[in-house]
């Protein structure tokens, strides 16, 4: 399979005409103009080395009665300068540039999901093929798919029709068939788009973007159809045969059309656009380019999170394959009572450590979503939310596995026997056992009062197996660092990792299952001191060893028989494992993990596990 | 809006939630536009009642696919001679637009409109003939009644009138006027469905401090117009409306009674305040709406009683209030979730709440005494 890792490429027409050598830049300056918050942050050369300085923030200011984003950034970065006595913004308004006495920065760059961020539709021929490789470029790009219509999607034309006609995307995307293939069906799609007649969500005062990457036989017809109608652009077929996908193209002319087309109407942006010394990136698009950052310096397979207030992004990047998944409606506040209703009220109760009634639940959530900005001042409170986060996690990687597929329709003989066989069993190539990074971002991870809470939520949702490290970030700034990435991949690592990565500590879990005190695994790690830790780790355990951050310990690790840690079943690992703020977590409560269905012993399991990892203060549990 | 005041607005927004509005007596703006560009047919100056209609477009008629060729079961290329009918035509449901007759004869196959329409186009690639409906008129009415203040060209107006004017923290159902009843003696009650007899058909009914699913029945049976509360129990929504609510966008509910929630889910004391206020103007004609958006650019529900008693207040312009002692203020969060107080303090050092995380706080003087709580759990009450 033909894959791209990078998403918005380093080439000239992209690199900024720098104000002065990169050598001599003093500060960089990076705003995320967020749904709610505008977060710009102050990056610092000191002595050749890149380093974090400082955050402001301030809310965004794209809705009535402002709408103009542009007082937002100014908001966040006159906090910096209140915080740092840099001036940044000069008399006029504007971001000073290049640094020069004591005033300006040299370099300005931002990535923005204001307004609902980047809102498409996908279409195409065949729901599993083409609309498929179409839904992943759309992904990658930083969108959010409104939906997928496709010639088999099961829906008859008029409700087709009807949809397109209410949805008011910012963008389209049109694939289908494979170069010389079918055109008719391709067309048929066409016209349902062109009847329908969709205006832009931003208004109807201009074309809607029409991005066609499909069979390009069609091409003349297609400009025919839809030339008039809308802001029509045509890239290289993203299926130009059923066993390549190549979603750069179609990738790169949304980027174009985001800006040209949808940023440039919205409230504040056209100035915002004069300012930015890089294109504007949409914000889950730098925090995908973040996480594969951490990939490729780690050269490992990653799976990355960013669980937010309305919406999910999962990230993974699997043998050099980038995907990104979003799911819309799943997010700690706005979006909390989506969680609860797609993944049931049982599988929320599950994670509860103490009685509560179901419809007390129903309420307290409810109550989050219409009041998003409030905090769990209780235990209890934040017990649920913890207990939410964790299924919407998982919610999260099931879409994300739904997208992260194999190609289908590609020819059999082009495969190996055993990944057919394989994959009548499963559609997507993500393996938990050959992830060796989960790292997690978003409100709830980051405010967790406790950093073992996070890791333990991103466990048991992800159920990591075999050797994961667990990383999260310490100030949300990935998508800042994603952006800047692009024009300076060097810098925005060096920053990233000594000051926004927080590494966890690292997850030991054997995977497979066994009755309750069976033994799982015998472990011996070599730690600080020439301290030993030794033992026999029984089934449904788990065990916090201390292993401080940026220490890493000698490894001895027998799972028995029945269990495996990515050598096959029973055997031995002898590794390097690295420590974090939590420790090593040794996590025997096997593969899948279950819960009982009885409350009490539910209940009784629950509070042994936290107590001990320490997830929360033991005085406050032992009160519950 | 001036640099130095957009600041302190921002500034202030981010320390808690603003309080939902409760005024007495104001001037009530509302924007009537329409979705897609159109025809406006009032003046400014004009006066209007609740259902005038201020502005009307036509949007285009529902296209219908017929896959011709796939029916005279022929090639899409081959269509074309079969067709009866030309692009732009005028066709009848039931009308034949294409036949295929080969053999003499022998075999007949016929394409009909499956509606009223004009046939938008023929398609010799995809052997599809796209037959359009006719346009579908669309109206906006003033929904409040009052004056026409400006005209926006094509699109809509502004309409100004003298009201009392409450925002409700939730609502579901869209749109609607009638008469306010007062049906609960209390801002504690609970409503149900004892007290909503048949006469309260085509009303606006408050309740206090709950509704149950058997009242929001039998109002929606009777022909009750909406429901104003203090609280609603999430089940008997999810219920009430047969499907559950994911999303904070409501308004374009299939519901007959719009109803709104003024405090939050579960059994909650409607504000004193609201109630009070709603006391006031029973008997009057109100509007409401029970469009509900929790994102930025917050909409909450909506109800207005347009009257022309006592002084009009003039607006704190709200962007420049703030939160100082003495401020009352509600607490919107466990444990003292409803509770309400005075400010006493807003410690600039972070405290540890009992969750474990460190956080900006306020102390409240409650009536059972003084409480600390994380400043985000708060909201103004505005008077």
């Amino acid at each position: 399979m033909e894959s791209k890792e990078i998403l918005w490429k380093k080439s000239e027409e992209v690199l900024p005409k720098l104000v002065k050598p990169i050598e001599e830049f003093e500060y960089i300056l990076v705003t995320d103009v967020g749904s709610t918050t505008t977060k710009a942050r102050l990056f610092k050369n000191i002595d050749g080395d890149w380093r974090y300085v400082v955050s402001g923030e301030a809310p965004t200011t794209v809705e009535a009665p402002y709408e103009n984003v542009i007082m937002g950034v100014q908001n966040a970065i006159r906090e910096i300068e209140d915080l740092t006595g840099l001036e940044i913004i000069s008399d006029e308004g504007k971001i000073i540039k290049p640094h020069s006495k004591s005033r300006g920065v040299d370099f300005y760059c931002t990535t923005s999901s204001a307004g609902g961020g980047l809102q498409m539709m996908v279409a195409g021929v065949i729901k599993t093929m083409t609309v498929e490789s179409a839904n992943r470029a759309a992904l990658g790009a930083g969108a959010i798919v409104m939906d997928a219509v496709a010639v088999d999607d099961g829906r008859p034309d008029y409700e087709k029709i009807q949809r397109v006609r209410n949805l008011r995307p910012d963008m389209i995307l049109l694939a289908g068939g494979t170069d010389g293939g079918t055109t008719e069906l391709v067309m048929q799609i066409a016209e349902i788009i062109a009847v329908s007649d969709p205006k832009a969500r931003l208004g109807a005062d201009y074309k809607l973007p029409l991005v066609f990457a499909g069979n390009k036989l069609v091409r003349p017809s297609i400009k025919k159809l839809m030339e008039d109608k809308f802001a029509l652009t045509m890239v290289d077929n993203l299926r130009p045969v059923l066993e390549v996908e190549d979603t750069e193209p179609a990738r790169r002319a949304i980027h174009e059309l985001f800006m040209e087309h949808v940023m440039s109407h919205a409230p504040g942006y056209p100035e915002l656009m004069k300012w930015t010394d890089l294109d504007i990136m949409p914000t889950p698009a730098g925090e995908g380019m973040a996480m594969q950052l951490i990939a490729s310096v780690e050269k490992k397979n990653l799976l990355g999170v960013g669980l937010g207030g309305a919406t999910t992004n999962v990230y993974s990047v699997f043998d050099g394959r980038f995907v990104r998944s979003v799911s819309a409606n799943l997010g700690m506040s706005y979006s909390i009572c989506n969680v609860l209703k797609e993944a049931g009220i049982r599988n929320i109760m599950r994670w509860i450590p103490f009685n509560m009634e179901e419809n007390i639940l129903v309420d307290s959530l409810r109550n989050k979503m219409i009041r998003p900005t409030t905090i769990p001042q209780t235990l209890k409170s934040l017990m649920v939310e913890h207990a939410v986060a964790r299924e919407a996690l998982r919610l999260g990687l099931k879409h994300h596995k739904t997208i992260a597929t194999r190609l289908k329709g590609a020819k059999l003989a082009q495969r190996m026997l055993g990944d057919v066989m394989e994959s009548r069993l499963k559609e997507t190539y993500i393996e938990m056992m050959k992830i060796g990074i989960i790292a997690g971002t978003g409100g709830l991870l980051s405010h967790a009062p406790l950093r073992v809470q996070s890791l333990m939520i991103l466990t048991d949702a992800f159920q990591p197996e075999g050797i994961t490290k667990m990383y999260q970030d310490s100030v949300f700034m990935m998508p800042h660092l994603g952006v800047l990435s692009t024009a300076f991949p060097e810098i925005a690592w060096n920053i990233f990792e000594k000051d926004c990565l927080v590494r966890l500590g690292t997850v030991v879990a054997p995977a497979g299952t066994a009755k309750p005190s069976e033994p799982v695994i015998n472990v011996k790690l070599h730690l600080q001191d020439e301290t030993i830790f030794e033992r026999e780790i029984k089934f449904n355990e788990i065990v916090r060893i201390p292993l401080a951050e940026k220490m890493t310990c000698k490894a001895v690790l027998e799972p028995k028989s029945n269990f495996d840690l990515g050598g096959g079943l029973g055997k031995k690992v002898e590794t390097t494992i690295e420590g974090g703020v939590v420790g090593v977590i040794i996590d025997a409560r096997g593969r899948p993990l279950t819960l009982p269905e009885e409350d009490e012993e539910r209940r009784r399991i629950l509070l042994n596990w936290f107590k001990s990892v320490e997830l929360y203060p033991e005085e406050s549990l032992s009160k519950l | 809006m001036s640099k130095m005041r957009a600041r302190k607005a921002t500034k202030e927004a981010h320390a808690y939630t603003p309080g939902l509005k409760v005024k007495r007596s104001i001037k009530v703006l509302k924007t009537r536009t329409l979705p897609i560009p159109g025809e406006v047919v009032v003046e400014k100056g004009n006066s209007v009642e609740y259902d005038t209609i201020v502005a009307r477009a036509t949007a285009p008629g529902n296209p219908t696919i017929i896959k011709a060729s796939d029916l005279l079961n022929i090639l899409p290329e081959n269509l074309p001679p079969f067709i009866l009918k030309k692009e732009g035509e005028q066709v009848k449901k039931g009308e034949i637009i294409a036949k295929y007759t080969p053999f003499w004869g022998l075999i007949k196959r016929f394409v009909y409109s499956p509606v009223d329409g004009i046939i938008e186009s023929i398609s010799d690639e995809t052997g599809q003939i796209i037959v359009r409906e006719p346009p579908i008129p669309v109206e906006i009415n003033a929904y409040i009644p009052g004056n026409v203040v400006e005209v926006l060209p094509s699109r809509g107006v502004i309409i100004e009138t003298n009201a009392a004017y409450i925002q409700g923290i939730f609502g579901v159902g869209g749109e609607r006027h009638g008469k306010l009843i007062v049906a609960a003696d209390s801002n504690d009650d609970i409503l149900t469905e004892k007290e909503v007899p048949p006469d309260y058909k085509g009303k606006i009914i408050v309740g206090g401090s709950l509704v149950t699913f058997e009242a929001l029945k039998r109002a929606e049976e009777i022909g009750v117009k909406g429901i104003i509360v203090g609280g609603v129990q999430g089940v008997d929504i999810n219920n009430f409306l047969g499907y559950e609510i994911g999303v904070a966008i409501t308004g374009h509910e299939d519901i007959n009674t719009t109803i709104i929630v003024t405090e939050g889910f579960g059994k909650m004391s409607m504000s004193k305040s609201v109630y009070d206020l709603l006391k006031e103007f029973e008997g009057y004609e109100v509007s409401i709406n029970g469009t509900t958006q929790i994102r930025a650019g917050v909409i909450r529900p909506e109800i207005i009683i347009p009257h022309s008693e006592g002084a009009l207040e003039t607006e704190e312009d709200e962007l420049t209030g703030g939160m100082k002692p003495g401020t009352l203020i509600r607490i919107i969060r466990e444990p003292y979730f409803g509770k309400i107080g005075t400010v006493v303090s807003l410690p600039v050092q972070l405290e540890k709440v009992e969750s474990g995380s460190s956080v900006r706080v306020v102390e409240v003087q409650l009536d059972e005494g003084r409480v600390t709580v994380p400043r985000a759990n708060v909201e103004i009450i505005e008077k």
